[in-house]
């Protein structure tokens, strides 16, 4: 019995568990080194060491769990969904819109990536599989006229919850950043609260670049959550936890799969049990 | 892409070449802040791992520690090891130039495109198919065999016409491997030199979609399969990587999205982990932007020489 310090050994290897799960070199350091100062039962396997850093990541995850809810009054609550290219933010916005239905909002969304190739065709086939209507403009248009299009389409229709797709774009790229600036804009000017949520979608399987998308979308977007998807793979999404610790956003959902219902609720104890490898 | 990772590295250099006499703890000091560098640039851990070791044992030999310019023979040595594991060397089959495409066979020459969701096969199937079009006169054919994304086969046709390249008819309800061996016949048919197929992104863990894969691999007997990779990847890149090269025959990879900020740690680990060069580099979302990639220009770049 008796109650003792982690080994550097034991350390060590939690440390680098750490690093694959995408915590990065820092954040891993820093949970090695509160780990470091802790008692544990003497003899503690790696099962009782992984439990105790889930609970350290729990810890940092849970003050920024937080759904994505349909509030705004007057309606409609209007939602930015916006990301790196093909991170999943078309996917998302379908899950999103069957999860809002299914609390018996009126949902509609607007095809905003005029860019992508068939990204316009991909946005209506979601809306005709879940029976929402979607609003569009010509490809290779403006994409904040179809956004402007979308706000006085849904609140002359009194829908509860707009979704407006845009184009992946890569935060250094200046010029596409600054449409997002202008799409921000055009909403404002029919609804002064609009966009009421601003969600920035996050691939698992990104690394600590994922800070730097953070970083500048929420600069230039003003981002206001997260989502991250493809967490049904072998990618863990450590790097959430750098995230909480930096910037306090909320985590709303998660994304598990390519279909309808693959959208879970943020779990912080969950993900953090993913992150430490014990879940 | 490497500024990030060249800043960083370039001021561990800095000090190393600041000073006349080296002694093996400097070496190892300054290899800590390289680790601690190409982690953050999301190399993978065992490529790290790796290539500290190798690089620490090579820095520490008296030769170099003895020598009249220790800190520049260090640097030396990191330089070397990063070209090796970029393109690794002769000896191991690699080159520090370009690797290309291997369409020594009877036509029409199948190409096959893998990987994750969203990683940039579709749109990589189309910049290559017009790269070949134009700068080697091969006459190419496209084909999705993705049935999975809505819209996905829409997509390539648009990309088609954009690029100028045919694409195969759409037939809804078609399943991928029919969709393959129609493509194969057609090309045949229609004598096209090249036939690409556009695959669905599937996760490595999807047994099931890992199967339909293996199958059209059977059925299309292809002389390149390219893992399209996204460069922003982190950790996850080495099981990526071992899964698919477990399933199907790869022959290279090609890396999307370096125009982004990433520090290129998937560039850096991904010739190590799966042993294939890279053979392209995506810079864009438009057709012509993809590069052949060269290791040892991108080995310079992120060493600011
Ligand atoms: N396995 C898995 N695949 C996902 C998930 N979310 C999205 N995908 C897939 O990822 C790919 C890209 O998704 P999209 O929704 O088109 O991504 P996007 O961000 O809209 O892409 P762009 O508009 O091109 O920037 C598709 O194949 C989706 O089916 C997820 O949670 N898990
Ligand atoms: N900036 C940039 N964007 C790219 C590059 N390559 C692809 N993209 C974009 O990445 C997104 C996804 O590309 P796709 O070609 O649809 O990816 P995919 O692998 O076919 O996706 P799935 O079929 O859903 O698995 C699109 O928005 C593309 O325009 C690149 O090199 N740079
Ligand atoms: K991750
Ligand atoms: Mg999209
Ligand atoms: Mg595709």
């Amino acid at each position: 019995g008796g109650q003792t310090r982690l080994t550097d050994a034991q350390l060590d290897e939690l440390e680098d568990a750490l690093i694959l799960s995408d915590l990065g070199p820092r954040a891993a350091m820093r949970i090695r080194d509160r780990l470091a100062t802790r008692q544990f039962p003497r003899g503690s396997d790696e099962r009782a060491i992984q439990e105790a850093v889930a609970e350290e990541i729990a810890e940092i995850l849970r003050p920024v769990a937080k759904p994505l809810e349909v509030t705004a009054f007057p309606r409609p609550h209007v939602v930015l969904v916006i990301g790196v290219n093909g991170s999943g933010k078309t996917t998302t916005i379908a899950k999103l819109a069957h999860l809002f239905q299914e609390e018996d909002y009126a949902v509609m969304l607007a095809a905003g990536d005029t860019f992508r190739a068939a990204a316009i065709g991909q946005l209506k086939v979601w809306a005709d599989r879940i029976g929402v209507p979607v609003v569009t403009g010509p490809e290779g248009g403006d994409p904040a006229s179809v956004v402007f299009d979308g706000v006085k389409a849904a609140t002359q229709q009194g829908i509860d919850a707009l979704i407006v797709d845009t184009a992946g774009r890569l935060q250094n790229k200046r010029e596409l950043m600054d449409e997002l600036a202008k799409i921000r804009k055009v909403l404002g000017r029919l609804n002064p609260e609009a966009p009421h949520d601003v969600v920035l979608v996050l691939d698992a399987t990104n690394g600590q670049n994922a800070l730097a998308q953070i970083d500048v979308f929420k600069e230039v977007a003003g981002v206001t959550g997260l989502v991250m998807t493809k967490l049904d793979g072998t990618a863990r999404g450590g790097v959430l936890v750098a995230a909480a610790e930096q910037y306090g956003l909320p985590i709303h959902a998660i994304g598990v799969g390519e279909g309808l219902d693959d959208l879970r609720p943020f779990d912080p104890d969950l993900v953090a049990r993913v992150i430490a490898g014990v879940a | 892409m490497f500024d990030t990772l060249s800043d960083r590295l370039g001021s561990v250099f800095d000090s190393l070449r600041g000073r006349g006499a080296l002694k093996e703890e400097d070496v190892r000091a300054a290899m800590r802040e390289v680790r601690i560098a190409l982690l953050e640039a999301d190399v993978a851990l065992p490529v790290v791992r790796r290539f500290i070791d190798t690089v620490t044992e090579r820095a520490v030999g008296e030769q170099v520690l003895r020598s009249v310019t220790p800190g520049q023979q260090v640097v030396k040595i990191v330089n070397d090891a990063l070209v090796e594991m970029l393109g690794g060397t002769a000896e191991d089959g690699g080159s520090p130039d370009a690797a290309k495409l291997d369409l020594e066979a009877k036509p029409p020459v199948v190409i096959m495109m893998v990987g994750l969701q969203g990683s940039g096969k579709t749109t990589s199937t189309a910049k290559i198919a017009k790269r070949l079009k134009e700068t080697e006169g091969k006459k190419v054919m496209m084909a999705s065999l993705d049935v999975n994304r809505p819209a996905a086969q829409d997509q390539l046709k648009v990309l088609g016409e954009q690029a100028g390249v045919a694409t195969l008819p759409i037939i809804a309800g078609q399943q991928p491997v029919e969709i393959a061996n129609r493509a194969i016949s057609s090309a045949k048919l229609q004598s096209f030199d090249v036939l690409m197929l556009d695959t669905a992104g599937r996760l490595h863990v999807d047994e099931a979609l890992m199967a339909e894969m293996k199958a059209v691999a059977a059925v299309s007997t292809p002389k390149e399969v390219l893992l399209v990779v996204d460069s922003l990847t982190g950790q996850d890149a080495v099981n990526v990587a071992q899964s698919f090269t477990g399933e199907v025959p790869l022959t290279g990879v090609v890396l999307t999205r370096m125009d982004g900020d990433a520090r290129g740690g998937a560039a850096l680990s991904m010739r190590a982990v799966t042993g294939k060069p890279i053979k392209f580099a995506g810079t864009g979302e438009k057709l012509d932007a993809i590069e052949p990639f060269h290791p040892s220009r991108v080995a310079n770049r992120i060493l600011g020489m």
